[in-house]
């Protein structure tokens, strides 16, 4: 099992949808069998088609807005001392997070279709933000599912998805967070899917989902390569690029250029939530070596008891707090190309004060979680390495939790 | 030799009408409970499906779901699906039983183990709701070298070109899902359809026999009385949840509901 050379991760699978030969699948439903083929048939027509990669090209630049900044944190460096830190703006993209890319295609496959409505899952509200977004831009109905956990602690962006005329159903099953949003998202598909496109708002999902969403995220590594060139007329010898994982798609997106470089030259972390400190609960399947499941018609790691059930997971950013993780992620795990750790959440609200302090950006506490690992392993190397953290959201959405746990919030 | 399940349906095509089945979930709304009920309910019934929890599910409609996370916060363990089962089928007359439930909790518990447990405790068929064809193969195979039934799903999404190979690789029960919908939605399209499209897809291979289920209630059961066989799940569920609402007591509440379903297709 090892990754091959010069072939999208995300084409890396077999028949079946299986990285590695036992990551991903597609368990679903009968009634799912026949609009995931027509979803794949179209995906795979779509990505070769010049038209069609024009208009996202387009929508990518001057919708999104591309490229996102990159930049070095200077104060940050100083303060630690060590390797030198620099941050990649993916919260400048047009919503405010990495979801845009995704929801972008999903939308024009949707119209490619000719269908009408669109629906989706959220957790932190970013995705159902971003899937509303290109909803009233492409004229389609919008559904966007939510835990109601979820929808209390994410007020600003639940905001944004109802301006845009996009409607949240609450979800209340369950823990009342992503994961129920999840599954409720897909029932909701198994009864309508013959009306309604369906877009996963990270890498996980039946196969289909996992491509479509890697293939969407995977511009910011585009951009990060030519960035990187123009910064050090090179790629810098001793790389390391730090991500938060939820599902995964933002630290797909910000490693897809550089899987075939050695591990000792651009070296990949990848950081899952540990949950509060004192608490056995946490969102980290990777890290915390958890067995492989069958969530969400996938097998992935995923924090279940002992009797099979999924577990409750527990962290204070809404975006990581999933049970399960992209079945690329646990090949990436099991080749050893990247290495997952966690940060707690009182890790996470230190890193985001003191980023937010030092700097003139404020990452939301999702990035705040990859912000935690720059500054643990910063001051252990020297100046020769670059860390590059991807600051894939940010902290206004947060505003809230961080007044009610830091006492005040700055930005 | 023949399974219990297609001598079930002899039995019901002697007495010329269809079978039939239900679903009730176990361990709802408590282990003891979920076994009186089955024990209440088989006077009625020709065959019993039994839906395990599982957490995370992706089809199940808000009345399966209601029952399913009552179990759950009972206390519910897999092993007391199979329990369940193992003490139901002490009883003189017991009917065949169909286990339900998502690849997750069979994956966990091993699927060669699974088999073997189902086997040994008088499980006659197996519905995974999350397994479909083709990848279901060798676990099918595995379910017929144990003489478990591997019950296969056919959906209004199915392809002609698809049915026909699901079919090819079938035991001797299919169920059709008469809509688009999860479990337990109002019946969105009229009885002539769906057993229009049933006989359809009856003729490419007449032996097996094919339920359907999704949305089948007491309003609806005697429309579609000539399947082979006709699955009542939600509207069961609904009736313990109700039961629980009122006071009542479930198993004396779903013996009364089964029988009305009866007296409906005979
Ligand atoms: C700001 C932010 N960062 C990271 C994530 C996690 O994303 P992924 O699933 O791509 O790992 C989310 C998810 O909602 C998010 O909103």
């Amino acid at each position: 099992m090892k990754v091959k050379k010069g072939i999208p991760l995300i084409d890396q699978h077999d028949k079946n949808g299986f990285y590695g030969g036992k990551f991903g699948g597609n368990y679903v439903a009968e009634t799912l069998k026949k609009p995931i083929d027509d979803l794949s048939e179209l995906f795979e027509k779509c990505r070769k088609d010049k038209k069609f990669l024009k208009e996202r090209d387009d929508l990518y630049e001057n919708y999104v807005g591309s490229p996102t900044r990159f930049f070095k944190l200077q104060n940050l460096t100083d303060h630690l001392g060590g390797a030198q830190i620099y941050a990649k703006m993916v919260s400048d993209a047009n919503g405010g997070a990495h979801k845009i890319y995704n929801a972008i295609t999903h939308a024009m496959l949707c119209k490619k279709a000719k269908k009408k409505y669109i629906c989706t899952d959220t957790g932190a509200g970013y995705n159902g933000k971003m899937f509303s977004m290109v909803a009233k831009k492409f004229g389609l109905g919008c559904k966007v599912f939510m835990g109601t956990r979820d929808i209390e602690r994410q007020k600003p962006n639940c905001d944004a998805i109802r301006k845009n005329g996009a409607e949240i159903v609450p979800v209340t099953s369950g823990s009342k967070t992503l994961v129920d949003a999840v599954s409720e998202c897909i029932r909701y598909w198994v009864s309508n899917c013959d009306k309604v496109h369906m877009g996963i708002g990270s890498l996980v999902g039946p196969n289909i989902f996992v491509k479509i969403c890697g293939w969407s995220t995977a511009q910011i590594s585009r951009e990060l390569k030519v960035q990187l060139e123009d910064e050090f007329g090179e790629i810098p010898n001793k790389l390391k690029l730090i991500n938060c994982v939820g599902g995964g798609s933002s630290a797909y997106g910000f490693w897809s250029e550089f899987f075939d470089y050695n591990k000792k030259h651009i070296e990949l972390i990848g950081v899952e939530a540990g949950g509060p400190k004192n608490s056995k609960l946490h969102a980290a399947p990777l890290s915390k070596n958890s067995k492989i499941g069958i969530l969400h018609g996938a097998a992935a790691y995923c924090v279940q008891d002992n009797d099979g059930q999924i577990s409750e997971t527990e962290s204070c950013s809404s975006g990581l707090d999933y049970p399960s993780c992209s079945p690329i992620h646990c090949f990436l795990k099991d080749v050893g190309r990247a290495r997952y750790t966690v940060a707690t959440d009182e890790e996470a609200f230190s890193a985001y004060k003191l980023v937010t302090e030092l700097e003139e950006i404020s990452p939301s506490l999702e990035p705040a979680h990859s912000f935690a690992e720059a500054i643990k392993i910063a001051p252990k190397l020297d100046e020769s390495n670059i860390i590059i953290v991807n600051s894939c959201g940010d902290s206004l959405k947060d505003k809230d939790i961080i007044k009610k746990r830091l006492g005040n919030y700055i930005r | 030799m023949k399974s219990q399940i297609s001598l079930a349906f002899e039995k019901c095509k002697r007495e010329n009408r269809p079978a039939l089945l239900t679903y009730t979930v176990a361990g709802d709304n408590s282990k003891k409970k979920s076994l009186e009920i089955l024990k209440s309910i088989s006077q009625h019934a020709d065959i019993l499906e039994i839906g395990f929890p599982f957490n995370a599910p992706t089809a199940d409609g808000p009345q399966i779901q209601n029952s399913t996370y009552r179990a759950l916060k009972n206390g519910f363990k897999l092993k007391d699906a199979f329990q369940i089962v193992k003490n139901y089928k002490k009883m003189r007359n017991a009917k065949p039983c169909i286990l339900m439930g998502y690849y997750q909790m069979v994956y966990h518990y091993g699927e060669k183990k699974f088999i073997k447990k189902c086997k040994q405790v008088g499980v006659n068929g197996l519905i995974i709701v999350d397994l479909p064809w083709p990848d279901n193969k060798k676990f099918s195979k595995l379910c017929k070298k144990n003489s478990i039934t591997f019950v296969q799903l056919i959906s209004p999404t199915t392809s002609k070109e698809r049915m026909k190979k699901i079919i090819r690789d079938s035991h001797d029960l299919n169920y059709l899902i008469s809509m688009l919908s999860t479990t337990g939605g109002k019946l969105k399209v009229s009885p002539k359809r769906i057993l229009k499209n049933y006989f359809k897809i009856k003729r490419i291979n007449k032996s097996k026999n094919m339920v359907i289920g999704f949305g089948i209630t007491n309003k609806t059961i005697g429309t579609l009385k000539k399947a082979d066989g006709l699955v009542v799940g939600s509207a069961l569920c609904k009736g313990i949840s109700d039961s629980i609402k009122n006071r009542q007591n479930p198993v004396i509440k779903l013996n009364k509901m089964v029988e009305v379903l009866k007296n409906k297709i005979i």
